[in-house]
């Protein structure tokens, strides 16, 4: 019962995460090129540009229920596996949420580096 | 890929290790924390570590809005997570822990990610195609590369 209550909490941490990740990833697509805008128009126009982005203020809104999330899993299961657990899963997540929603271009390449990360970092905080 | 976009994913890496760092030693100064004992959160923003710590972090997220910015989340998310292997340095070199075989082995998969990510192009064409045509975007016409190249 204990080892559910570990698993779906890592997957509610994963689901937001990827969640965040994928809207803060939209909403900066959609205010363009930070350093381009910059160089035209000054940074006040890429600060204007960002706080008048839904997707943004949802994407924070996720990241910050992600966290907390985080610190009731770590209240059911140990660090040790909760905290690499977390952090692979949300490689893995994002690859494949970035080719469904952002319709990245996720070749063999791209797919071998987030399985690689996943499973360093799975070894490193394990 | 110019210089300065290089110095964004470098500034990801090492402010995200870096604030965590800080974040991690301040809080084991403070003590713990509970429900009951709110007072304590706002004892702990006052430690200089805790306070550096965020202001770091701060900085972290404004970089990778940056790096998103001009990047894909599957080049950006990779191409930073040296971070991981950063911290793992620290520890030994700096706090002389000891790293087991099996974290250098982590050490070497991330490294090779990182590799591998690095050599390939850091974002996909059709990406501002898709985004022009978003229904959820605010302003028509405002955002998106088409707009970049015209005169303010």
């Amino acid at each position: 019962m204990r080892h559910l209550y570990t698993w779906s909490g890592i997957l509610v941490v994963v689901f937001f995460s990827v969640v965040g990740d994928i809207l803060i990833a939209r909403a900066m697509k959609q205010v363009g090129d930070v350093h381009a805008i910059v160089r035209q128009s000054g940074v006040w126009t890429v600060v204007g540009r960002v706080l008048s982005n839904s997707n943004f203020f949802l994407g924070v809104a996720a990241m910050a229920v992600a966290f907390f999330s985080l610190l009731f899993a770590l209240s059911w299961g140990d660090v040790s596996l909760v905290a690499p657990a977390a952090a692979s899963l949300t490689f893995i997540g994002n690859a494949f949420a970035a080719k469904i929603f952002l319709h990245e271009r996720v070749d063999r390449r791209r797919w071998i580096a987030a399985v690689l990360v996943a499973a360093g970092v799975a070894l490193l905080a394990g | 890929m110019t210089f300065r976009k290089y110095l964004v994913l470098a500034g990801i890496t090492v402010l995200a290790a870096a604030g965590d760092s800080m974040l991690s030693h301040g809080m084991k100064q403070t003590g713990n924390i509970s429900i009951h004992h709110l007072q304590g959160v706002v004892l702990a923003i006052l430690n200089p570590w805790v306070a550096v710590g965020i202001l770091l972090l701060l900085a972290f997220f404004a970089s990778y809005m940056n790096a998103l910015s001009w990047a894909d989340l599957t080049y950006v998310l990779p191409a930073t997570s040296l971070g991981y292997v950063l911290l793992a340095l620290v520890a030994k070199f700096a706090l002389h822990e000891q790293v087991s075989p099996l974290r250098w082995l982590g050490i070497a998969l991330i490294s090779g990610g990182v590799g591998f990510v690095a050599g390939g192009p850091e974002l996909t064409a059709q990406e501002y195609e898709v985004s022009s045509k978003d229904p959820l975007l605010p302003k028509p016409g405002r955002s998106g590369a088409p707009a970049m190249g015209a005169e303010p």
